[in-house]
């Protein structure tokens, strides 16, 4: 598979990380290399095969639902870049 | 006596409870040597201070009788682990001045075993990587030197910061965490010993997470033995990781009979790739002979499908991070660069605050996740880890342990195989089928290459068989019996 | 303009066909959040019900709360739905300011509920099917404040990470009553079995309706969905409002654009929401942070048989045992409060029983309109149920008759006191004596005689007025029944 430079830059856009234009075409054909490479797992027939999302085979554990957390708005905020009156902040959303 | 920075994490524990020294002397001979050691870059930050705190309470403990399993022992800790007051950057500038409000399970359980934190050590930008050069925070230099050629070299990666601070004697330990090598290649590449438990067995609360399936956290020494007692301190069910598994932790140190009579070796054909140099063919030779000599079966064994553990791997991994990275966008915590809108801001902080490997990996991983793309690539790999899973599930009804080469060279230098990521990528085809497996794997330092640098050879185990991986790795390292010393250390 | 008609739009060209689907967002009773052990409480400070999970901190994971999953299961089992003993959590990836991991966990491929159904009980009396597709557990997001400062949004991240349970229908529904029904039904379900308090206001229930439409016997048209509506009347507005735009854009010529669109209720439209525009790529895949959830049958029978008498049994019960109207019924069982209310009112006590129909009637016309007028629910009402089984038994034991009791339990509302209390502190003890009723019977005909003799003549409507006369003088205390035995006897 050969990405070309539209579809870096989509991509690029649904991961939010900016790539200016002088980029995308270095960059392409460093993907488009790498899933060159990744390719060759198209000679393995894996009819029928289950995937695999994980190697740990055990039931997934629960808790109890007690309330155990919270209450430490100075930590969560604590690294927060511009925090105000207790709340996070970011540029503001037009919807 | 031996300087006290080139002592065993053992025969310092065997010191300090006879009293022949404090946890502080001890210390404070390793604080030392962390400032001198300053040109390899291993540190991201210092923690004399906090180090000496520790070390006292550490001999008033001591004094009371309340001696824990790594009681006074100076350690670092690769900075992937969060720790509490400390910053913590992933190796990273996108974590700038991240402080974490939390210390992680396992370094939380390294403390409560008695360890003394020296610092953090610098490591490939969120584990990515294996040489070390992907770091926000500047290379670390591999304190070998090819004979005759004072060229620096990579220490391998991504915890390449904790195997430099093990190998130049200026840690008796650090942690190290394993996604497809990260542990194993570069104790190699440094001639430490490094141990990438079996998936579940460390706690992966408050590492900050690279590929979530595939991460594990693990102990780099510089003998096996220290690799069991500090395993031992780092392992256990922590009820914080849903994948955490609950189940006792062996004395790993009781494991180490040296018995291996009667054991199955299993030596995997498909592990002899092309273009493998010969000294390290030879030197799993000899390492058969070895463990033959002890009594051990060598068997040859299939794992058909380790040719795509690699592609397989360079799906999964990048999928999982491109997800797992998404978290950082300026908003709560880190590097947050001005934009006038969100999606501004978003993409100005991520664009300024992740390195090229890291972005490399994200935009791999966005694309075989997103629509139209999954089954034929993140379908296929899960497929194709299953297989590779099966693989040495059916070689583990023949053998007790498998034994390959660590890696397909030794260390490099700084800017070669830069160019081509690929490349790059095949440092880890013989440890990266172990994470897709989540089998426990060992690094053991087993000879030089031609040119002066460290070899080593992996054991492979089965499923929480952490024990026989050790107990066969020290067979390795007695026979092995590898004294050389890197050229920069600080005693 | 064109006209709704029912279920069918009468446009200029032809009638057109409402196509409706609703995906519901529940959220789940819990005391703590779905991954983390904060609190899921209303109203609190911003950011204080936050864990370092919540605030996806690096290196935080995610453990599943146990009552949760409990709480899907059974709303699965009270939608007589498919309940799946394995199923996957996933990550759906997209970047807002208040989704703080850039991922929800949610589930995609493999629900924790599969196909269920859902009867709606119509105003009419009528009830109508409604498929269930799925339902599934995930995160809440956080709350962004846009508000609150000229060129910041605000985020607040106490509701990140509470337990929803998003419900997908099936596209079964073909007006705006119908969705409202099933709103209502649902509501009530979920309020039956303690798995969401249904309250739209404070958005533990929230709706997103599909709406297209079709000609009559036609393939489905292309659908919008409208995000977020928060109040049943609202969803009737935006769904009469968007079937309409569709019609009336189809009959111009245009085409409908898949889109997601946003109710103004201020200005009554739906608009399209441009924000969102730029095509989504949710890129789902398993969280790698935890394990399929799986359990087994023994589970499901140990949450089964914790589940009360659902709304549908109730009714039909209801009709069954008390002869109720299937209409009353429905009234009835709707909140379970209200049904428990009506069944002790019924029951009595002490093995007493009283009149199922005129219970019901008293429920549904006396007690909804004081509470309605005094703002309150059933669950505190100012008359008990006891208390009003008290008037109804002075009814019954014609000790005043059912207008006096009106009177009667107005009192009551006022002044909390009983029935009987009232009845004797104010006289209200019907005249029961025969004796007395004919002396005043004939003191009015006496007074009216030219009446009685149109009367007799043949003006049959005067009997009314006469008995008029009669309750007038006893103060409205005159037995009805006697009243009338007697007034026509002495008018023969
Ligand atoms: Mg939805
Ligand atoms: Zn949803």
């Amino acid at each position: 598979m050969s990405l070309d430079k539209a579809t870096v830059a989509h991509i690029a856009t649904l991961a939010r990380i900016k790539i200016p234009d002088s980029d995308l075409e270095h960059l392409a054909g460093e993907l488009s290399q790498i899933l060159g490479w990744i390719e060759q797992l198209g000679e393995v027939d894996t009819t029928g095969v289950e995937p695999m999302t994980g190697v740990v085979q055990m039931d997934l554990p629960r808790r109890a639902d007690v309330v155990t957390d919270g209450n430490i708005r100075d930590k969560v905020l604590a690294n927060a870049p511009e925090p105000a009156h207790g709340f996070f902040t970011v540029p503001k959303v037009v919807e | 006596m031996a300087a006290l920075t080139d002592l065993t994490m053992a025969a310092a524990l065997d010191a300090l409870s006879k009293g022949e020294f404090s946890a502080r002397e001890l210390t404070e001979a390793h604080i030392a040597a962390v400032e001198a050691a300053r040109p390899l870059n291993a540190f991201i930050t210092e923690t004399p201070d906090r180090a000496l705190a520790m070390a006292e309470a550490s001999d008033t403990r001591r004094r009371n009788g309340e001696a824990s399993p790594m009681e006074g022992l100076p350690i670092a800790i690769k900075d992937l682990f969060c720790t509490e007051g400390v910053l913590t950057t992933a190796g990273s500038h996108i974590l700038d001045g991240f402080t974490p409000p939390y210390e992680s399970t396992v370094t939380t359980n390294l403390w409560r075993a008695g360890a003394v934190m020296l610092g953090k050590v610098n490591m490939d930008e969120f584990a990515m990587g294996s040489s070390n050069m992907t770091s926000y925070y500047g290379k670390v230099e591999n304190p070998w030197r090819r004979k005759g050629n004072n060229r620096p070299l990579v220490p391998g990666g991504s915890s390449g910061g904790s195997a430099t601070a093990v190998a130049a004697r200026v840690a008796l330990g650090a942690t190290g965490t394993d996604t497809g090598g990260s542990i194993r290649q570069p104790a190699a590449f440094c001639g430490i010993v490094g141990l990438k438990p079996t998936y579940g067995r460390c706690s992966r609360w408050g590492i900050v997470a690279f590929a979530s399936s595939l991460d594990q956290a693990g102990p780099m020494t510089r003998t096996v033995r220290d690799a069991a007692i500090m395993l031992g301190a780092m392992a256990g069910h922590d009820p914080k990781d849903s994948t955490s598994v609950n189940r006792p932790v062996p004395d790993y140190k009781a494991a180490l009979t040296g018995d291996i009579r009667g054991l199955k070796v299993g030596i995997p054909t498909e592990y002899r790739v092309d273009g493998m140099p010969a000294e390290i063919e030879r030197l799993w030779a000899q390492g058969i002979e070895w463990l033959k000599a002890a009594g051990a079966e060598p068997v040859e064994i299939s794992l058909p499908h380790t040719k795509y553990a690699l592609p397989t791997y360079y799906i999964i991994a990048p999928a999982e991070a491109s997800s797992n990275l998404a978290r950082y966008d300026g908003v709560r915590f880190g590097l947050r660069e001005p934009g006038d809108s969100l999606d501004a801001m978003y993409e100005a902080t991520r664009a300024a605050g992740f390195g090229t490997e890291v972005k490399r990996r994200v935009l791999i991983g966005t694309y075989v996740l997103s629509a139209g793309y999954y089954d034929a690539y993140y379908l296929k790999a899960q497929r194709l880890r299953s297989l590779i899973a099966r693989d040495f599930t059916q070689a583990f009804e023949d053998v007790d342990v498998i034994l390959t080469p660590s890696t397909p060279n030794t260390a490099f230098a700084a800017g070669e195989k830069m160019d081509d990521p690929v490349a790059m990528y095949l440092n880890d085809v013989f440890t990266v089928p172990v994470n897709l497996a989540g089998l426990p794997g060992i690094s053991v330092p087993a000879g030089l290459s031609e040119d002066g640098l460290p070899l080593g050879l992996q054991l492979i185990g089965r499923a929480f068989d952490e024990e026989t991986v050790l107990k066969v790795g020290e067979v390795l390292e007695t026979a092995a019996n590898f004294t050389a010393r890197p050229g920069h250390q600080s005693a | 303009m064109t006209e709704t008609n029912g279920s069918i739009i009468e446009g200029r060209t032809g009638p057109w066909e409402i196509v409706l689907g609703l995906e519901v967002h529940a959220q789940v009773v819990s005391n703590a959040k779905l991954f983390s052990g904060a609190a899921t409480e209303f109203g609190a400070e911003p950011n204080t019900q936050v864990s370092l999970v919540d605030a996806a901190m690096p290196g935080m994971l995610p453990v599943i709360n146990d009552v949760c999953v409990e709480q899907a299961v059974k709303t699965g089992l009270g939608l007589k739905a498919q309940i799946n003993k394995r199923s996957v959590f996933d990550r759906k990836n997209y970047f807002y300011a208040d989704l703080p991991a850039g991922y929800q966990i949610s589930q995609y491929l493999q629900p924790i509920v599969g196909e269920g159904t859902i009867i709606l009980d119509l105003p009419d009396g009528r009830t109508r099917e409604v498929g269930i597709t799925r339902l599934h557990l995930e995160q809440d997001a956080g709350k962004s404040l846009h508000d609150q400062h000229p060129t910041k949004t605000y985020v607040d991240l106490n509701r990140c990470g509470v337990a929803l349970m998003e419900i997908v229908s099936e596209p079964d529904m073909r007006s705006a009553e119908e969705a409202a029904a099933y709103l209502r039904k649902l509501r009530s379900i979920l309020r039956y079995l303690g798995t969401c308090d249904g309250n739209m206001e404070q958005g533990s229930l929230r709706c997103d309706v599909n709406v297209s439409v079709r000609r009559p016997g036609e393939p489905y048209g292309t659908r919008c969905e409208i995000k977020n509506v928060n109040s049943i009347r609202f969803v009737s507005q935006a769904i009469e409002y968007e079937a309409r735009r569709q019609v009336e854009l189809l009959e111009e010529g245009g085409t409908v654009v898949q889109e997601t669109r946003l109710f103004d209720s201020g200005r009554g439209v739906t608009r399209s929401m441009r924000s969102k525009e730029h095509a989504h790529d949710y890129r789902y895949f398993p969280d790698p942070d935890l394990l399929p959830l799986e359990f087994d049958d023994a589970y499901i029978e140990r949450i089964r048989a914790t589940m009360p008498e659902l709304p549908d049994a109730k009714k039909a019960r209801f009709i069954a045992d008390y002869g109720l109207s299937a209409y009353d019924a429905g009234v009835l069982v709707a909140e379970q409060e209200t049904a428990a209310y009506y069944e002790a009112l019924v029951e009595g006590e002490g093995g007493k029983t009283r009149d199922p129909k005129m219970a019901a009637n008293w429920v549904i016309g006396e007690l909804f309109g004081a509470l309605n007028r005094a703002g309150r629910t059933i669950q505190d009402s100012p008359v008990s149920s006891a208390e009003l089984g008290g008037l109804l038994d002075l009814i019954a034991d014609d000790t005043i008759s059912g207008r006096i009791a009106k009177d009667v339990f107005a009192d009551m509302v006022e002044t909390g006191k009983p029935a009987g209390e009232i009845v004797e502190a104010k006289g209200l003890r019907q005249v029961t004596d025969s004796g007395a009723i004919d002396s005043m019977i004939d003191e009015v005909l006496s007074r009216n005689a030219d009446k009685v003799a149109e009367y007799k003549a043949g003006k049959d409507k005067l009997f009314g007025f006469f008995v008029g006369q009669v309750m007038k003088a006893t103060g409205g205390k005159a037995n009805p029944k006697l009243l009338n035995e007697r007034l026509r006897e002495k008018l023969q």
